[in-house]
Order: structure tokens, then sequence, then C-alpha cells
């Protein structure tokens, strides 16, 4: 019978490309939590997400919101005394769920991640007009008309184009792609 | 005249031309050769790295491999564009197994990754290649008593580890000094503006802008000056909603470094692409003389 690898060892794999120390390593100073300008709005912060891991609190981290809402700004990654990538983890975190279908449904953040890489599949740019329908329903009414002003007075300063540009060698582009990714139901 | 491979990226076709046009005065008038990335693709912003990490390097290795062919260094005017090439190439240079994966799915596009060239921010160049004194030299239109926070955010210098500080950073400050600004004392240049979570969190996104809008308020800022577009759209586009949030009346100025580096060297406004700011800035620079 094949032993079962503990879910810290599971997601220490899922970093080993980054490199970084292993989360092992935590000494729980929570350097992190205080450094963290997202921290007030998450469930848990990036030290006791780390705990958790550690703890094999599978559920528990797989349905957090901690690192959906982290936004890459790498501070605790700098200043982590150990040497942790904690930015890279919070990447590695919302692969995995995403892989696993796992996150919790009123996120933004995978649905918004998946049509934005599906946009630059098709174009090799990114178009923002392209994201919108993605989010705009999550804001309400008022933020809805508030979030569609705002693109209409963009426009009209020049700052919305309504044309998608497009990369000249798209077809080898794709093919580049489809060697490391299936293309099915993309492009 | 030192020449580089521009890599513009995609918000500054669109939302953030200004960046772009300022970019290209700014250049042209320190002696600065920007060659445009003959089709450059999107450098897959932090989405990428939420679904593939693999896809992500491959996409940046392509740029990078173009810019290896012309045997030019890129320059990304973009903090995330920046982050995600350079650190591409990093990652790629270290394993070369990982490298020979990506080269051979990069044999499609008939592109070769080498890691010839290096990766660079704008202001980098501005700062270290064209240096300060150069800057200094060709002002015509000293910036006097123009109150400037300088935003960093975050990517220009984190998580780089080659670079000279990344805890107290001055070289913005001093770059500001030179065309003449007051560069205030700006607490939180380096906190980050919310990125993405703008989309995903916008309570989040707007708290953490509020934080940094007013930070620059009390220290009687006339503007701010950013070196990266989503961190311009954040602070600026999105003022009124942080005023109707939290019931706050902030309106500050945001723009980009170069345009206000074209302003003291003398480039038209328009030129620059000032104008295109839902915050005028025409009030703020009305304080310096003509």
């Amino acid at each position: 019978m094949a032993a079962k690898v503990p879910f810290s060892q599971e997601i220490g794999h899922l970093m080993y490309a980054v490199g970084g120390s292993p989360i092992d390593q935590c000494i729980q100073c929570g350097t992190c939590a205080g450094v963290c300008p997202s921290a007030p709005f998450m469930q848990h912060s990036p030290r006791q997400i780390i705990d958790m891991i550690r703890a094999g609190l599978r559920k528990e981290v797989l349905s957090s919101n901690t690192f959906w809402y982290c936004a890459s700004c790498y501070q605790c990654t700098v200043r982590c005394p150990q040497g942790i990538k904690i930015t890279d983890m919070m990447y590695a975190l919302k692969r995995y769920t995403m892989w696993r279908n796992q996150q919790p449904e009123e996120l933004i953040g995978p649905d918004f991640c998946r049509n934005f890489v599906t946009q630059i599949l098709k174009t090799g740019r990114s178009f923002e007009p392209a994201m919108a329908p993605v989010y705009m329903f999550s804001l309400g009414l008022g933020g809805f008309v508030r979030e569609g002003l705002m693109g209409v007075s963009l426009f009209f300063k020049g700052r919305m184009s309504l044309i998608p540009k497009k990369i000249k060698r798209i077809d080898n582009f794709r093919r580049m792609i489809a060697k490391i990714v299936p293309m099915e139901g993309i492009v | 005249m030192k020449k580089y491979a521009y890599f513009p990226g995609c918000s500054l076709e669109s939302m953030e031309l200004s960046y772009h046009q300022s970019t290209v005065e700014v250049s042209k008038a320190l002696g600065v050769e920007l060659q445009e990335l003959e089709d450059w693709n999107c450098c897959g912003a932090t989405a990428y790295f939420h679904v593939d990490e693999f896809l992500a390097y491959a996409l940046c290795a392509r740029n990078l491999a173009m810019a290896d062919k012309e045997k030019l260094d890129v320059v990304a005017p973009c903090s995330g564009c920046f982050k995600n090439m350079y650190f591409t190439r990093e990652h790629l240079k270290e394993d070369p197994d990982l490298a020979e994966h990506v080269n051979d799915a990069l044999k499609e596009d008939n592109l070769r990754f080498t890691g010839a060239s290096r990766v660079r921010h704008l202001i980098d160049v501005f700062v270290q290649d064209v240096g300060l004194e150069a800057v200094k030299k060709a002002v015509k239109k000293p910036l006097k008593g123009l109150r400037v926070a300088t935003y960093y955010g975050c990517q220009i210098v984190r998580p780089r580890k080659d670079h000279e500080e990344i805890e107290r950073p001055r070289f913005f400050e001093d770059l500001v000094a030179a065309l003449g600004a007051e560069p205030v004392d700006f607490l939180w240049k380096l906190r980050c503006c919310g990125g993405s979570l703008i989309v995903t969190n916008r309570q989040a996104a707007l708290s953490m802008v509020r934080d940094l809008l007013e930070e620059a308020v009390r220290q009687k800022a006339d503007l701010i000056v950013t070196a990266c577009p989503l961190c311009q759209v954040n602070l600026e586009c999105y003022q009124g909603h942080v005023n109707g949030a939290f019931g706050t009346n902030l309106s500050v100025p945001v723009l980009f470094f170069t345009q206000l580096m074209g302003v003291a060297l003398g480039a038209s406004p328009d030129s620059l692409g000032i104008g295109k700011e839902r915050v005028s800035a025409e009030a703020a620079l009305g304080k310096v003389a003509p």
C-alpha cells in the first residue's frame, strides 16, 4: 500500500519549483501577518495559514479566502526572517484549489484569472473590457452603474479601446501554448 | 546613445497611453533609444501564475527570447511586466531543465531563450544608465515649489535581491529632486495599492488606496507620481469610489514619473498625455512658474 503524504508536504511540493525555505522552517513570528496590507480582510492571516497547513487542516485551508486576498506585494516574502517565499505559497494554494475546483463560490479571483488567461491565449494581449463581465455583477446595482460610468468616462478620455489587440504570429503562439497546456475549449 | 528593446505592455496601449507617450518623449530628450520589441505578448500579469506556473514562464520567455535575438536589454515601464520577466529570466537561468522545456515550446515560434538580455525597469534606466546628473542638466523648467509624493509601489523593488535597498530606497525621491521638485516624506511609499484586488476584493483595495491618498494629503503633496500603470489606475481612477465608500473628499492628482520628467524637460503637456486624468493635474502643475 502506498504511503499517504501529509498535507503539509503536499503544499511543500507545490512550492518546490520556486525555491526558498520549506514551510516547516516557519517560527510563527507573525512578521508576515504584521506587514500584510490585506491581512485585516483575510479569514486567516498568513502566519495562521502556515500553521494550519502544518497541522494538516486541509479542508479549512482550502476553503479559506486568505490566499485569494493576497495582492502579490511581496512584503511578507522580503521580510520573512526564515526565507520562506510566502507570496509564492499563496500562488501555489490558488493553483491547487483551482485545480481541485474547491475555491469558495463567492470569490471573484478564480473566474477572473481563468478569463484573463483565456483572453491572452486567444490574442496574445490582454483586453480590459473583456474582463468586465466576470466581476461587474458582483458589485450590486449601484456599483455596476458606477463602474459603467467610469468605463464611459475613460473611453471619452481616450483611455479605453473597444478593439482587442492581437499579436502578429498568433498561430505560432498558439502552437507554442498547446505544447504546455491543453487548448481545447480555449481557442 | 544606449539602445533598449522596449516592452510597453498591454495597459500602455489603452488605459495608460499617457505613460507610453511620456516615456517616448522623455527617452528622446535624454538620448535613450527605445526599439519596440517586435510582436511582444502579454506578460501574464498575476493571472498566469494563478493558473499554471510553467505557462507563465513560457509566455514571459517568448518576450525574452525575442530580445535575446535583437541582442538588446528589455526595458519595461510597468512594474508587473518588469517583475514577471525579471524573475522568469532568473528562474530559467538557475534551472536549465525548465529552460530546456520552455525552449522546446518556443521552437514553435522559431525562438530560443538564452538569458543574454537583461530585464530593466524604465525608472532604473533613467536613474542608473542616464544618471541623475545628466537628468539635472537636461531640465529646462525646474519644478520649484512642487511637493511630490513618490510612490514606489511593490514590484519595482520587491522581491528583488539585487537592488541596493529594498527597505528604504531613495532613488525615486532623488530623481524628483533632480527635476527641481520637492519630494515629501511619503510614509506609505512602499505599501501596496491593492493591485488586482481592485477587481477581486474591491473593499480591501479601496481601503488600501484610501490610506495612501490620505498620507499624501497629510504630507501636503501637490501630486503623487508612480512608476506602474496599475498603481495609477487604482490611485487615480478609483478616487471617486474611495470617497463614496468612506465618505472622504480626496482629490489628489496621480501622474507617471515620466510625465513629471517631461514637464521639467520642457515637453508640451499634450505630448505627455497630460489631460487624460480623471483627477486633473492642471492646478498642481500650475504652481510651477512657466
